[in-house]
């Protein structure tokens, strides 16, 4: 059974088909990466997956479950973390306080559980550790607004782990940031894949993609053109055309 | 003794205070901006001023029952309601405070444009409570709601507002459940608004709609930004401050909303976490001060 299984899955915005029948699977411990050029539907295709808006039509489902028709906050406590493609860490409170958020998905369901106080000394060992393994460990008590873009995207991936996922989601890291930057991100996204966690990776820089993903989902103007590996994929005809435009 | 009059100011001063607590709740924690809390005050008012001249029920059951019909009626009106935002939510609340009032004065049931007399202070130990008594009755209940606020803060549901007030989309994607978390801050601000209501009406012994308009709304939100929207001291201050002014020198009363106007101006232009604040001057100079006298001793 694929941990993430989706189906015909389109979204219509007004008359625009902004995604248009895609199918494909992710399994455990494994990275897909998503590419294609500005405009394809990568992240409305996350937007989906994720509850922000619900599809037209088609089907998704995760750990055999069906999501299709999840809010937000459902789909994140079954074990899907995303982060975004502009960073959007909760800016005025310090790293701590933003990943313990997430840590609270385990409380929320219950308004009960909910009233308890959130300073615990067992909830923000755990909390400390994530925040040492995303590299932020000085950064503790600073408040997300002050971070440079780099920790930003880093503390974004040290919140969605609090969630304890199966899946996680991710939306161009290495965008925006300098070469050593994205290669300590590179390094962090590699730490997770080997604990069984899939993950699914929009991203424009070639290099990222052909080195971190086994396979490859290709989206151009809302359809999926091509799935394959990096090899297969980079010598696909209408891969080249969607990017660089018709021979002629 | 303490005057009349003081006494009058003091337990206005703490009514406005818990108005200007319960608004922060819901726009200063939770983040969603309300045009129209002074409708759920009125809601309190009528409720605990019908229920003790119609039905007869004493001060002790009417003034709670106050709190739970604004908390029932705000979970009602919440519901649909935040499901927009800002400024659709500050247009939706102002119309739902225009309603209220005109309900209130223009049904009959309601005691129309006349209002409600002849509601009074509380009974104990077989006679009526004094003034002094009364203030200090207040001062409890608002107390204790205060420590409710510490508590709810240092709470994940505290953490759960704070991140919607920071940003919905991502705080869905951590698990919280926005359109509760948002009903929840709803019925709580607006349930103690109410309970401010019945003390109100209990209070001042005779209530009109026009106490409970749009224009008190915007005093209560000016309390609000003046303190400092967000902290838990600051609305207080804020309510202690702009409630005050008014009774130091009439010609303030009388220009008071142009007064309050120009503050909240001025607020916005300089001191937009207003006087309580994060980054703001008041606590910037009271920790240079601590600081100093740390420094010579």
């Amino acid at each position: 059974m694929p941990l993430l299984e989706v189906r015909a899955l389109s979204k219509e915005f007004g008359g625009l088909r902004a995604l248009d029948g895609v199918s494909f699977a992710a399994q455990e411990g494994e990275i897909l990466g998503i590419i294609g050029p500005n405009g394809a539907g990568k992240t409305t295709l996350f937007n989906l997956i994720s509850g922000v808006y619900p599809p037209s039509s088609g089907e998704m489902s995760f750990q055999g479950e069906s999501i299709l028709r999840l809010k937000p906050h459902q789909i994140s406590r079954r074990g899907i973390g995303r982060t975004f493609q502009i960073v959007r860490p909760f800016q005025n409170l310090d790293v701590e306080t933003n990943v313990l958020v997430a840590f609270g998905h385990r409380y929320y369901p219950s308004l009960w559980k909910s009233s308890a106080p959130f300073r615990q000394p067992g909830i923000l060992k755990e909390v400390q550790a994530l925040i040492e393994r995303a590299g932020l460990r000085s950064y503790t008590k600073q408040l997300a607004k002050n971070l440079p873009l780099g920790f930003k995207k880093r503390l974004e991936i040290a919140r969605a782990l609090a969630l304890r996922p199966r899946l996680l989601l991710l939306d161009e890291p290495s965008a925006g940031l300098r070469f050593e930057e994205s290669a300590q991100l590179m390094e962090l996204i590699r730490q997770v894949l080997g604990e069984g966690i899939g993950v699914l990776l929009i991203e424009h820089n070639m290099q990222v993609v052909m080195d971190l993903c086994k396979r490859i989902v290709v989206l151009d103007h809302g359809s999926k053109i091509a799935e394959g590996s990096p090899v297969e994929i980079r010598s696909n005809p209408l891969v080249i055309q969607a990017y660089l435009g018709k021979e002629t | 003794m303490i005057s009349g009059y003081l006494i009058t100011i003091l337990i206005t001063i703490v009514i406005y205070a818990m108005l200007a607590h319960s608004l922060n709740i819901i726009t200063g924690h939770a983040g969603q901006i309300s045009l129209g809390h002074a409708s759920f005050f009125g809601i309190g008012a009528y409720t605990s001023a019908m229920l003790y001249t119609e039905v007869g029920l004493p001060f002790w059951i009417s003034v709670p029952m106050a709190a739970v019909a604004a908390g029932v009626v705000g979970a009602l009106l919440g519901i649909p309601c935040l499901r927009v935002r800002d400024d659709f939510l500050a247009i939706t609340t102002m119309g739902i405070n225009f309603v209220v009032e005109a309900i209130f004065l223009y049904l009959p049931f309601f005691g129309g444009a006349m209002g409600i007399g002849g509601i009074n202070l509380p009974r104990w130990f077989g006679r009526e409570m004094t003034k002094p008594e009364y203030f200090i009755l207040i001062l409890v209940v608002f107390g204790l709601l205060l420590l409710l606020d510490r508590r709810m803060g240092r709470s994940w549901i505290g953490l759960a507002w704070a991140s919607i007030r920071e940003d919905e989309q991502a705080a869905g994607a951590m698990g919280v459940d926005v359109v509760r978390f948002k009903v929840l801050a709803f019925i709580l601000g607006s349930a103690i608004a109410g309970l401010a209501g019945g003390f109100y009406a209990h209070f001042l012994t005779f209530i009109m709609p026009q106490n409970f308009g749009f224009g008190q709304s915007i005093v209560i939100l000016s309390m609000v930004v003046f303190g400092g929207i967000g902290s838990r001291w600051g609305p207080i201050v804020g309510a202690i401050i702009l409630g005050v002014l008014p009774e130091v020198s009439r010609p303030i009363m009388e220009y008071r909303i142009l007064i309050y106007g120009i503050l909240l101006l001025g607020m916005m232009r300089f001191q937009p976490g207003g006087l309580l604040g994060p980054e703001s001057i008041l606590p910037r100079i009271l920790r240079r001060s601590v600081y100093g006298l740390r420094g010579q001793g």
